[in-house]
């Protein structure tokens, strides 16, 4: 918890990654991975299956302590940690394979997002008027400009579980967003959609990063997107780093072609 | 055709958020209090009060309490028969240490003993979940029920081994005790259960309930938004443990009159849970209705033979109700695992649109 309340000027490092090792009894994860992620970009994330690219994500929130390597965030060193805590400075995350909460409504879940930024204590929810409910009714109206800003006025009550696959994940980014995140890691934000859906998402991503300026890191295996959105590329092989840079160097990297396509022994 | 909100517009999120948003299930609460209130004391006779009615609210207490933790929190605990006793024999110590304070004080404060021991018994949830959970809460129920039997100094040493309820008076009214008219104390059950029941209403349609449902659907991404889990699963047994330590401390001094440990034994952690899964798990009105539906049922099963004039001896009517009860059970858990409280839900979305099939 002991970040530094200063913030970050757009274009500085907001997460530096530095010689970071991860196993898992003999399998290797990530070996000596370093980068870092400046302020206002979008750092995409990529790699064949299995390169460690989720394992990455998860060092960064803290579900995973990496034995090796240290983790700087907004100029500080950070310490091996619960994933709460990660939220309460400012890091949210979705998943590759939809973690909503499936009996909720998508107002409930959305509203589950400012869970950090509700504070009146619990006596005042057994009887929920006064603080309870006027803070209940102020978080309310922020997500409802999520909800506007994702377009999914007509689900507001219903729940999850019972939307389609493309809607959940636009859900479950809205969850994200309603925690203000400074830091926005997306875990395969476009997987298993159609076109018109991942159009949909990667303007999303882009308005998110453009309107919030909130960072966002991503994995996405759709390369078309990917060299779009942008602004910076790692790539990674069997948890090592194997270019950075770029999308108009990462396409012309011989590592990456030799890893995505295989190399003639 | 008169069941719909056409009309109806929310012009701010208060109204939108309100408990029942819908003017028609507004009226039809006040009707349904209206009549518990008003109309239930003077048409029902004692028999009524006293083995329907006082029962059900009390077991609906407990539901809700149970409810609460499985159906909201997602924490399984088949130690719910325990916390009640910890309530009724925390209120009974209560009112041998301090006579001179009301009663339904006592009752009240009660429920705080049984949240501390369910905050106790809640810790292992934060390591073992589901099955393992319900195992350990098991032993919780044993823990408590020995403790019942084997500390004197719960029960004041009575050669019995029974707690036994004074008269307590309010207002010159004797409210607890043999003195005490099924009447007073249906009003007074009654009145808590409706004022804890606001209260679990309020809890669960804000943050603290939107934590609960969270860490019931996907603990790993309700870590991620900021819940602490520990606080998160221990703040529902304590709130759980409350609703239960009041309704066993109800159960002594409003119902029964005196309790043993038999009273608070594993059976009745099972009849709540029954409850709970038969109403239908995270739906308060659902546990309401499970709590009619297991408590009331047999008695009128019991009742109809001699209402129909069939002559059969009370044993074969006691196995037949068993059957007969049990039979019900499946045939709601085949029917709708959900419970009595969706199948309610269904039954007024499709008035919505009645007479219309769309």
């Amino acid at each position: 918890m002991n970040v530094a309340a200063k913030d970050i000027a757009k274009g500085q490092n907001i997460l530096e990654i530095d010689g970071i090792s991860l196993s898992f009894g003999g399998v290797k994860a990530i070996r000596d991975v370093s980068f870092d992620v400046k302020k206002g970009e979008i750092r995409a994330i990529i790699g064949p299956n299995g390169a460690g690219k989720t394992s990455m994500l998860n060092v960064i929130n803290g579900f995973y302590h990496p034995q090796e390597g240290t983790i700087n965030y907004k100029g500080a060193k950070r310490h091996d940690m619960r994933p709460y805590v990660a939220a309460t400075q400012g890091i949210a995350r979705t998943f590759q394979n939809v973690a909503l909460f499936a009996g909720m409504s998508t107002l409930d879940n959305i509203m589950s997002g400012r869970m950090l930024k509700m504070k009146v204590s619990l006596p005042w929810h057994f009887i929920r008027f006064g603080p309870a409910e006027r803070e209940e009714l102020e978080h309310r109206e922020r997500v409802e400009h999520i909800i506007d800003f994702l377009e999914i006025q007509a689900i507001r009550r219903t729940p999850v579980g019972r939307l389609p696959y493309g809607l959940q994940k636009r859900v479950e980014l809205g969850r994200a967003l309603a925690m203000e995140p400074e830091l926005l890691l997306l875990d395969e934000p476009m997987a298993g959609m159609n076109l018109e859906e991942k159009e949909d998402m990667s303007r999303y991503i882009l308005d998110v990063n453009d309107q919030f300026g909130t960072t966002i890191a991503l994995i996405e295996h759709d390369m078309g997107v990917v060299m779009d959105l942008s602004d910076r590329v790692l790539v990674l092989d069997y948890g090592e780093k194997i270019a950075d840079g770029t999308p108009d160097e990462i396409k012309n990297n011989q590592n990456v072609i030799d890893a995505y396509l295989g190399v003639a022994h | 055709m008169f069941y719909r909100e056409a009309g109806q517009f929310k012009t701010n999120y208060r109204t939108d958020q309100a408990v029942f948003p819908i003017f028609q299930d507004k009226i039809g609460v006040l009707v349904i209090l209206a009549f518990l209130f008003l109309v239930v004391p003077f048409w029902f006779n004692d028999f009524w009060l006293n083995s329907i009615m006082i029962p059900t609210l009390i077991f609906s207490l407990a539901a809700i309490g149970l409810n609460l933790l499985l159906g909201y929190a997602g924490q399984i605990s088949l130690g719910t028969g325990g916390f009640m006793g910890v309530g009724a024999y925390s209120c009974y110590k209560l009112t041998t240490i301090f006579p001179d304070i009301n009663i339904l004080v006592h009752i009240l404060l009660s429920g705080f003993f049984a949240a501390i021991v369910g905050i106790l018994f809640g810790i292992p949830s934060l390591r073992i979940k589901g099955f393992y959970l319900a195992i350990a809460t098991l032993a919780s129920q044993f823990f408590l029920e020995w403790s019942f039997g084997r500390i004197g100094w719960l029960y004041n040493y009575n050669p019995s081994g029974a707690i036994e309820v004074s008269t307590k008076r309010m207002f010159g009214i004797a409210i607890t005790g043999p003195h005490a008219t099924s009447l007073t104390r249906y009003l007074i059950v009654l009145s808590i259960v409706v004022v804890l029941t606001w209260v679990a209403s309020n809890l669960v349609r804000g943050r603290i309930g939107r934590a609960w449902m969270a860490v019931r659907d996907m603990d790993i991404a309700a870590e991620l938004i900021g819940i602490r889990l520990l606080q998160a699963k221990l703040t529902a047994f304590a709130i759980s443990s409350y609703f239960a330590g009041v309704a066993g401390a109800l159960m002594v001094f409003m119902w029964l009159g005196a309790a043993e440990v038999e009273s608070f034994d594993i059976n009745h952690s099972f009849l709540i849970l029954f409850m709970v899964v038969i109403g239908g798990t995270g739906s308060l009105i659902g546990s309401f209705m499970g709590a009619a539906f297991i408590w009331v049922l047999p008695i009128f099963l019991r009742a109809a033979p001699r209402v129909l004039g069939v002559d059969i001896s009370a044993a074969t009517v006691e196995h037949f109700n068993f059957m007969i009860v049990g039979g019900l059970i499946i045939f709601f858990l085949i029917v709708e695992p959900n419970g009595i409280a969706r199948l309610w839900q269904i039954g007024k979305e499709k008035l919505r649109r009645w007479p219309f099939p769309y």
